[in-house]
């Protein structure tokens, strides 16, 4: 394959004026963006902005309502992944789309294996193939042995060399680095520059925003769907970044109440389970708001799960208000006060064909029944009652919570559990692929909350999130809590540190 | 500012080989266990009665396990891509009844044959489109199907019979002779069983179909097309349930309209008994087979021991959940050994 000199001024790879919508969600409001080769490109823009809708219009998962993707400046018509990909398109996805049965070698080259006479796929040249991607990545991954059971950094190797190995003249990046540990980052960055050197067109997305002027040239913003400026990173510090992509300056969007925090609520104390955390010792006061930081895979979510009762734990104890918490049981920790709003709400957290009222009801079984029967009477004002202070934006309580937005679904998910009167609330992602102005009335609930004297404890990937609304933040970095830090000393540097288990300066 | 602990990751270099030759091992030792299984039951049913490996007893066991070998290596396909075929025993018995009733009109033994697996195709390409467009649930179509055909034969057959008197004399001689020991039947379908291991490990459309059954999701972005290759699958596994068909008619001579009726479970037992996992992406068409060989053995051993045979289906069920309880704990057992090995290279 021939590329292109680096100083060609034509986009390799472009978006003119596309427009996107899912049902009633605008995803992508009349975005453009032009992508040329030897030149890293940020995509900046909170969860939600539509950031991973435009990958999958150029990577020819979905096709545009409105617009063109343009291929050498030509009209590109993708009816497929397959398309995109044999027009030199690679992508590497936020979650790795790696068959499991299957070895390392033939997860690189599924679907284009070097090939014998009569068509056969030569193993041992995809083998060799294999090996000397890994070495050109430096890294040692047996190419025989089955993707099932790799860590995720190791997982987001393989996509990598996926890519490398159709020498892709554009690579799209979804947040590669947010598993990935200080020296992996580097070692990624020196794949990119490599790619870059040779002509390639990258496209990186990244919540770290060092990250994007450590290695970007230029940057592209989306807020709600739509494009906000598309401009050089040189001259721009990071507080004109998260301008643009906030719309709003940060401080008013986490408004925590200062609250006096009082007796321990959670005491977790030395909690492990194999291979998953280890040794994991914390206490979340009344009225306080911890946050747990950590990259995806730390651990933190199997941490809530385990206290809250949904899988075992092997060592360690918990207690709410003192009193010690049965191994694995989540209706004692129910009974004991502990409400835990998970990070799927559509899996985990919701029935979605059940309507807002039912869902609301699921954790009053107990409290609603009489003789034995569901009180239908009482569940529905309970629901109700807690759908309107909540703000639920419904039409019928009797609808089906898969007819809500997002946000508006995290409010039922919030209301059925806080409709328990919980002592301890945890809180998983809560704002999660919601958008800003829902974004903002969850962080006052559970402000407010804190300020009536529940203990909150916030799992949250979402760095300003974390600094704006926690009192206290712990990290954890690959199964253990690797810092506590307080409020005052808690900036991006600090927990990014510890969060990629580099030494705190 | 209370920092605790924070070391840099150590980053030695992984023991791959190690942990790889362990998930191998597994992994082959799948097949090698139903071996050593099947062995053992031979072994000590030829020392509890010695006319049992006599060269009339091996072509018995083989004759019986023919039939079920070749149904299994097609299923096996459909179940590596995580669907299922319940409709194979129909397919058989109207495959056989199709391929009887041209016989007894005078017709060509090989055409008979061609006939009976073209049959199977038709079926086989109804199920795959069923299922490929539909979304629906394999399992459900498939029942569907299975009762659709049966009604179809039941229809077209009514009371009427295929007996080995309507048919050749060289058809049935066909069915019942071999070398020495070693029928014909069991040749053809040994020749299908090696090109089906053969394509599915060394032709990318074979290692597709593992690919989308281990993650379909994953499948699609890589570009393979799904659609097509499930309906592959299901072609290829008509196509042996017919053939096995026209086998059954060559071997029993004796075909109504209930032929073949539940034996779609005795199928799908064979191949998980065989290691080919239900959740799709992992198992090969020689462990189905030896499945098959298994189950089979079973029916002849007990006879030879005298033992009654009505204990062969409690056994059976028996091995079913045996090897799906090993399959279990293996994969367990990988699971926790990978993730240790993980948490240490950290």
């Amino acid at each position: 394959m021939t590329h292109r000199s680096a100083k060609d001024p034509a986009p390799v790879l472009a978006l003119r004026g596309v427009s996107k919508s899912f049902g009633a969600v605008r995803a992508l409001r009349d975005v453009s963006l032009e992508l040329f080769p030897g030149e890293v490109h940020a995509l900046a823009g909170e969860n939600g902005a539509g950031k991973s809708t435009l990958i999958k219009t150029l990577a020819g998962v979905h096709r545009p309502d409105a617009g063109q993707v343009l291929l050498d400046g030509e009209p590109a018509l993708f009816h497929g992944p397959a398309d995109a990909r044999d027009a030199g398109i690679a992508v590497i996805y936020q979650e790795p789309t790696l068959f499991p049965d299957l070895s390392i070698a033939e997860n690189i080259f599924m679907g284009r294996q070097p090939r014998r006479a009569l068509g056969r796929i030569d193993h041992r040249a995809t083998r060799n193939a294999t090996a000397a991607l890994m070495h050109r990545l430096g890294v040692e991954l047996d190419p025989d042995r089955p993707a099932r059971g790799l860590s995720i950094a190791d997982q987001q190797i393989v996509e990598i060399a996926k890519a490398l190995s159709f020498d892709a003249r554009v690579l799209i990046m979804d947040e590669p680095t947010a598993a990935l540990t200080g020296s992996e980052v580097a070692r990624l960055f020196g794949v990119v520059r490599a790619l870059r050197e040779q002509g390639a067109a990258v496209l990186f997305i990244s919540h770290r925003l060092e990250e994007i002027f450590r290695i970007c040239e230029r940057v592209t913003t989306l807020r709600d769907g739509a494009l906000i400026a598309s401009e050089p990173l040189a001259g721009m510090t990071e507080e004109d970044l998260v301008r643009r992509m906030v719309g709003r300056d940060l401080d008013e969007l986490y408004p925590k109440q200062d609250v006096e925090a009082g007796e321990v609520a959670l005491s977790v104390r030395r909690l492990t389970r194999e291979g998953v955390f280890t040794d994991v010792s914390f206490e979340v006061r009344c009225g306080e708001i911890v946050g747990m930081a950590g990259l995806v895979g730390a651990g933190r979510t199997e941490v809530a799960r385990a206290v809250f009762g949904i899988d075992r734990w092997d060592a360690g104890e918990v207690e709410v208000a003192g009193q010690a918490l049965v191994n694995g049981a989540p209706s004692t920790a129910m009974a004991a006060g502990l409400a835990l709003v998970p990070e799927d709400r559509r899996a985990q957290g919701l029935v979605m064909g059940m309507s807002i009222e039912r869902n609301i009801g699921l954790t009053g079984l107990r409290a609603t029944r009489r003789a034995g029967l569901m009180d239908r009477g009482a569940e529905r004002s309970r629901s109700l009652d807690w759908a309107v202070r909540l703000q639920v934006k419904y039409a019928r309580i009797a609808d089906a919570v898969s007819t809500l937005s997002g946000g508006n679904q995290q409010k039922v998910v919030l209301a059925k559990w806080l409709a328990t009167g919980p002592a301890v609330l945890i809180v998983d992602e809560p704002t999660r692929g919601i958008d800003v102005g829902t974004k903002a009335e969850v962080h006052r609930l559970l402000s407010a909350l804190a300020a009536d004297g529940v203990a909150v404890l916030m799992i949250s990937s979402d760095l300003p999130e974390i600094l704006g609304m926690a009192d206290r933040v712990l990290v954890m970095h690959e199964g253990r809590l690797t810092a506590e830090i307080s409020r005052s000393d808690a900036t991006e540097e600090t927990v990014m540190a510890a969060a990629t288990g580099r030494a705190a300066a | 500012m209370t920092v605790t602990t924070t070391e840099p990751a150590p980053v030695a270099p992984i023991p791959a080989s190690s942990s790889t030759r362990l998930v191998d091992r597994v992994f082959k030792v799948r097949e090698l266990a139903i071996l050593l299984v099947l062995l053992v039951m031979l072994v000590l049913t030829q020392l509890g009665n010695s006319a049992f490996l006599s060269e009339q007893g091996i072509k018995d066991l083989l004759l019986n396990a023919t039939i079920l070998v070749l149904v299994a290596t097609g299923q096996s396909l459909v179940v590596i891509t995580r669907n299922v075929d319940l409709s194979v025993g129909s397919t058989l018995g109207i495959s056989a009844f199709a391929a009887g009733t041209y016989l007894q009109g005078g017709g060509q033994p090989v055409v008979a044959v061609v006939l009976a697996v073209l049959l199977g195709v038709g079926f086989g390409l109804l199920n795959g489109l069923l299922v490929s467009l539909g979304q629906v649930p394999a399992l459900v179509v498939t029942l569907g199907t299975l009762y659709i055909i049966r009604g179809i034969d039941s229809i077209w057959v009514g009371s009427r019979q295929i007996t080995a008197a309507d048919l050749p004399d060289g058809f049935v001689d066909f069915g019942s002779g071999g070398i020495s020991a070693v029928p014909w039947l069991a040749l053809i379908a040994l020749a299908l069983l090696v090109a089906t291991a053969y394509y599915l490990k060394h032709f990318g459309s074979g290692r597709e179909l593992y690919a989308l059954g281990s993650n379909p999701e994953a499948a699609r972005l890589a570009g393979i097309p799904v659609r097509r290759r499930i309906l592959l699958a299901y072609t290829f596994c008509g196509a042996l349930a017919g053939l096995a068909g026209a086998l059954y008619l060559a071997r029993f001579g004796n075909v109504d309209s209930g032929t073949g009726t539940g034996y779609e479970l005795t199928v799908v037992s064979a191949v998980v008994v065989g290691g080919v996992v239900f959740t799709g992406g992992s198992g090969t068409v020689y462990g189905a087979a030896l499945g098959a060989l298994l189950l089979t053995s079973v029916n002849s051993v007990l006879p030879a021991l005298g033992v009654s045979s009505v204990w062969v289906l409690a056994i059976n069920g028996f091995l079913l959940i045996l090897a799906i309880a090993v399959d279990r704990i293996v994969a367990l057992r990988v699971a926790s050994a990978l993730k240790k090995r993980n948490a240490r290279h950290g």
